[in-house]
This record gives structure tokens, C-alpha cells and sequence, in this order.
């Protein structure tokens, strides 16, 4: 075998590519019509197999400026990850244009994955057998970073998302909290321009959670790194990200504030109250009832509607035991907001 | 030629990913001294048990199909370093199909790193030396015991055996793990000609029937591996008519035979990224 060295000029993949033209564009990722359609054989009868187009993302476009931090939402299947295969190249595409950094992700895998970060909430990006800090130090000499800027930036890592206990120990044997946390670090020690995190809060306890939104928070001021973040948790994104997008059968239903995507389903918030005992339904200003089980009913308000005189013209005239407000998930929001569409005809 | 350039980068690039990672193993597994002598030791004795079977056969003939125990030693030493080595170097590309399956796959190909350096240096197991010391072993017994008369040619012509040998191996492994990028069930498919390639080797082409020798000299080229050269070095004819001089192809071959898996590599590999599965 031939030795290896590694600041050879002829390295396809040298990181430092005067010819780079993404630095002086606003717009760091941009989609344009991108499609990518599936071919699903299925089994029908001994030798017999039924072929099936599914069209997992079908036309989206859509850019995101340097330095946005953006949330990517919609139901199980909607083609969230599919999208952020795309986008890291993972996957071709079937159609329409596709740039990160300048760069055509497709084609140029390896040289943009010096420039980004990716964490998949369900898999570990580390080595599973390996300690933490081991695959750390693979990490360095793979993406050829700088010793100093590795030190900083594990130092930095290992403190904010509280590391320290753990850098000795194999993977498979981290808490899913710790691991995630692990596989963050991992994605930010090279400085990647921008960070797609899939699912990067599934599973984790509260606590867990909180950590990780404050990290990333915290990143996304001070270093300015663009994130986009596909998630199933609402609070992920109005704890981070100023902008949603919502994506459905493949395609973009909504890109804009959180609060207008309220707005535009015209979701609903959910109280649940508990009587002292079985009553008919209640009649209350401004929410109607959806739902009796016994003592307990449930009513829906508007969700840009304060809870706060319901719960007192409630409490006045009923005897109420207990209260809680149930925020509008993904799938709610969504399902009202096909429900308008088809209402407009 | 930009194109040749491009490749040599790519090369080195692997090989440096390569070295990189397995490094990463060999280092944690030497976390833990005895463990690692012990499963060195228990993997050396798994594959002497193989060669303990054809001790017991000889026990009760004085040659298989016109061979003698020296040369079939010969046979078994090379095949079995040959195979060893590969599978040292490449032995998880067989297990392509599972990392398909659990989609850790996706999490090496946003690295920027050869896909191909990263599944095979994964686990990277320096107990697997187990397997090439037992052929060494043998080979060694054989080549004391073989009756030669060695010239210059025939002496070099053992080393390129172990190197073709590996490579040939290597090349097959590869394919095999490219298959399984279309079908992810199919390691048996591949096993079955990696180990059952390397134990078919063991024994001398005297004893299988023609239609299976030509398969294995122009179908799959297992033959280049040993049988070829050692029909050379032992001046004995070839089972189906084949002229002496094939013994000298077998670094065309195992070059042709990398090019091929490499290609076939990069197929399944983009067609794994237009269908995602």
C-alpha cells in the first residue's frame, strides 16, 4: 500500500478551493423544483412484481440566506428526509437544481462534506464500539482540521454540552441523551458552514431537550452557522426558528413565520378540564366543546387566543377540579390546514 | 489522463481514510492485551482444525488426485494466506447489505471519505492475522516437505502468489459487498464464493470435475490464485489442456479483476443513491 500524504495537491477533495464561488451569495442553500421520485416494486405473485412511482418529494423550492436558523416540519412520510439526504448529498435527485454552498451536493459529495454538519436523531454518525473521544480524533484527521481549532472547538463542545464524564466511554454504551449530545459535538468540530439536524430532539427526556435547544441557540448567534432542522416537536421550533417551513406529500405547503402557519390553519389549542363530577356539555364564550369522557371535556379555542378567561368564566361556573392547555401538534395543524384548502374549493 | 490523475488522487485518498480508521481499532483493541491474544489464539486454532482433516485423509491415502501431502499443503498454505489477507484488509464489505438495511450507511457517505476505505476498515480486526499465520504455517510445511527443483522463477513465483492471491480474493469480496448493494440478503451469495472459493483451492484441480475447473479459470479466475502457478512450480500437466505459461498471468488478471470490482462498486453504490435502499 502507498503512503498517504496528506496535504497532496491532486486530492479531489482539498478544502480550500480558491475557485469557490458561494461566499459572496446571500442565499447558502437553494432548491429549485427539486424532485425525487421512487420506484416501489412490490411482490404480487411468485416472479410477478407490481411497479409503483412514489414521488417522495415532488417540485420544491425554496433558500435559505447564511445564518437562518429554519425549522422543516410535516407528518411521518412527508419527504423531510428524503430532502436532507438531498441536500447532503446522500441521495441524487430526480429532477430540478440543487446548490449548497455553490456546490451541487450529488456530485460533489466529499468535498461538501468538509462544509457541513449532519446529525440524525435515530443513528449515530460516531463509532459505535469506539470511546467517544476516539472518534473524535477520527473526525480531526479525516476533515483535516487544524489541531488548535480541534482543541477549541471540542473544548467548547465538551463544556457547553457537558461532555466531559463521557469522552472515555464506547458509544453504544451512552444514554440516547448523552449520544445525541455526542453526535452534535461531532457535527460542529470541523466548523461546518451549515447543520442539518433530523430529528434531533426524538426521544430525549426534558431536560435532555432543553440542553440541546440552548446549544444550538447559542451556535447559531455566536458562529453564525446555518441550521436546518427537521423535527416532530412544535416547541423544537418556536424555541428556535424564526421560520417554518411545512412540507406534505412531498411538496412545500407553507414557508414563513410560526405564527402564521397558526394563523393560516387556524389552529386550535385544546383545554382539558376535569368537573367534580359528569355534566352535560358546557357552554363557554369563545371555545366549544369537542369532547366528553365522563367527569372530563375537552374545548378548543383558538390557539392566538389567551386561555386565561376561559379558565375564569369556567371556574365560575362550574366546579372544576382540574385544568390543562393541550398546544396544536404538526399533524393537527396541518390536517386544518387542508381542511381550508378544500373548503376554498 | 486528467481522468488517471483523478483516480490516483482518489487512491491515496482511500487508502489514507483507510489507514486512518483502522488505525482508530487496532488501537482500542490493544486497550485490552489478553482479550485481543486470546481471540488471536482462538481464530488460529479454528482454522488449524481445517487442516487437521486433511492430516486425518492422509492418514489413510498417500496422494489425492496425484498429489502428495507436501503439495497439497503448497495448495492449502497459499490459498489460505491468500484468503487471509483479504479478508484481513476487506473482510466487512461482506456485510454491505446489513449496513443497507439499518441505514448506517447514510452516516458514512456524509463523510468526506471514500465510501468503500470507511465499510472496509469498519471493525478493522487484527485477530483475523489468525487465518494468514495458520496458512503461512502450512505453506511453510509444505515447501519444506515439497519435492522442487526450485529455479529463480519458481522462488518469485510464491510471493506473487500470496499478493495475486490476496488481490483476486480482494476483488471478489468487493463485488460481493457491490451486489449487496441491489440485493441486501445476498452475503450468503458472496460468501459462498469467498470461503467456498478459498476451500475449493485447498485442494488440487486434479480432483473436481473439468467443468468446474474452466468455470473457476475464465468464469471467476479463482484459478490464478494457486492452481495455475503451482501446476507450473510442481511440472505438472493441466487438468483441461491448458498451456504452463497462464501460470505467469496472474497479476494481469488480479489487476483486471480489481477494475472490475471497482466499477462494480461504483454502480451499486450510485444506484443505492438514486434509490435510497
Amino acid at each position: 500500500m502507498e503512503r498517504t500524504d496528506p496535504t497532496d495537491p491532486t486530492d479531489p477533495t482539498d478544502p480550500t478551493d480558491p475557485t469557490d464561488p458561494t461566499d459572496s451569495t446571500d442565499d447558502f442553500i437553494v432548491l429549485d423544483g427539486v424532485e425525487k421520485v421512487f420506484d416501489v416494486r412490490r411482490k404480487t405473485g411468485f416472479l410477478r412484481r407490481e411497479r409503483r412511482e412514489v414521488r417522495a418529494v415532488d417540485g420544491i423550492s425554496f433558500s435559505v440566506p447564511r445564518g437562518e436558523m429554519v425549522g422543516y416540519i410535516g407528518p411521518n412520510g412527508a419527504g423531510k428526509s428524503t430532502t436532507i439526504k438531498m441536500l447532503t448529498g446522500i441521495l441524487t435527485p430526480s429532477g430540478g437544481r440543487l446548490r449548497v454552498a455553490g456546490i451541487e451536493p450529488a456530485r460533489e459529495r466529499t468535498r461538501l462534506a468538509r462544509r457541513i454538519g449532519v446529525v440524525f436523531g435515530q443513528r449515530t454518525t460516531l463509532w459505535w464500539d469506539l470511546p467517544l473521544i476516539d472518534s473524535y480524533r477520527l473526525m480531526h484527521r479525516m476533515y483535516r482540521i487544524p489541531d488548535a481549532r480541534f482543541r477549541a472547538n471540542l473544548d467548547r463542545c465538551v463544556e457547553l454540552l457537558d461532555l466531559g464524564a463521557l469522552l472515555d466511554v464506547p458509544v453504544r454504551q451512552l444514554s440516547l441523551g448523552q449520544r445525541m449530545r455526542g453526535d452534535i459535538a461531532a457535527a460542529l468540530l470541523h466548523d461546518p458552514d451549515v447543520l442539518y439536524l433530523d430529528k434531533p430532539t426524538i426521544g430525549l427526556d426534558v431536560i435532555s431537550k432543553a440542553k440541546v435547544r440552548g446549544f444550538l441557540r447559542d451556535l447559531n448567534a455566536e458562529s453564525g452557522t446555518t441550521v436546518l432542522l427537521t423535527t416532530h416537536d412544535l416547541q423544537d421550533i418556536e424555541q428556535l426558528c424564526k421560520r417554518v417551513m411545512v412540507i406534505d406529500h412531498g411538496r412545500l405547503m407553507y414557508d414563513g413565520a410560526l405564527a402564521g402557519l397558526h394563523e393560516i390553519g387556524e389552529s386550535e389549542r385544546t383545554l382539558v378540564v376535569d368537573f367534580e363530577h359528569e355534566l352535560p356539555e358546557v357552554s363557554v364564550a369563545g371555545a366549544r366543546v369537542v369532547r366528553v369522557e365522563g367527569p372530563r371535556q375537552w374545548l378548543a379555542f383558538p390557539a392566538a387566543a389567551s386561555a386565561a378567561p376561559l379558565v375564569t368564566e369556567l371556574a365560575s361556573a362550574y366546579p372544576v377540579v382540574d385544568l390543562s392547555v393541550r398546544e396544536p401538534d404538526i399533524e393537527a395543524v396541518i390536517a386544518q390546514m387542508y381542511a381550508d384548502r378544500s373548503a376554498l374549493g | 489522463m486528467a481522468e488517471l490523475v483523478r483516480e490516483r488522487g482518489r487512491l491515496r485518498h482511500g487508502v489514507a481514510a483507510y489507514r486512518l480508521i483502522a488505525g482508530a481499532w487496532v488501537r482500542s483493541t490493544m486497550a485490552y492485551r489478553a482479550s485481543f491474544a486470546l481471540t488471536l489464539c482462538a481464530n488460529f486454532a479454528v482454522t488449524a482444525f481445517d487442516f487437521v482433516a486433511i492430516l486425518l485423509m492422509f492418514s489413510h491415502v498417500d496422494a489425492l488426485g496425484g498429489f502428495t501431502l507436501g503439495e497439497i499443503a503448497f495448495l492449502y498454505g497459499t490459498s489460505g494466506t491468500a484468503f487471509g489477507l483479504a479478508e484481513l484488509l476487506l473482510g466487512p464489505v461482506q456485510r454491505l447489505g446489513s449496513r443497507v438495511r439499518d441505514g448506517t450507511l447514510d452516516t458514512l457517505l456524509v463523510r468526506p471519505a471514500p465510501v468503500l476505505a470507511q465499510v472496509a476498515a469498519d471493525r478493522f480486526a487484527l485477530r483475523r492475522l489468525g487465518r494468514v499465520t495458520q496458512g503461512l504455517l502450512v505453506l511453510g510445511y509444505g515447501l519444506a516437505v515439497m519435492d522442487v527443483d526450485w529455479d529463480p522463477v519458481k522462488l518469485l513465483m510464491v510471493p506473487m502468489m500470496l499478493v495475486c492471491g490476496a488481490a483476486i480474493f480482494g476483488a471478489v469480496l468487493v463485488a460481493g459487498g457491490a451486489f449487496q448493494f441491489l440485493a441486501q440478503d445476498a452475503s450468503e451469495v458472496s460468501n459462498s464464493f469467498t470461503y467456498g472459493g478459498n476451500t475449493l483451492l485447498q485442494y488440487p484441480p486434479t480432483v473436481f470435475a473439468k467443468e468446474l475447473v474452466r468455470g473457476v479459470t475464465f468464469v471467476l479466475p479463482l484459478a490464478f490464485v494457486n492452481w495455475l502457478p503451482a501446476l507450473y512450480i510442481l511440472d505438472r500437466e493441466n487438468p483441461i489442456g491448458l498451456p504452463s505459461w497462464l501460470a505467469f498471468l496472474p497479476p494481469f488478471v488480479a489487476a483486471a479483476c480489481c477494475a472490475l470490482a471497482g466499477l462494480a462498486w461504483r454502480a451499486g453504490l450510485r444506484s443505492y443513491r438514486s434509490t435510497g435502499s
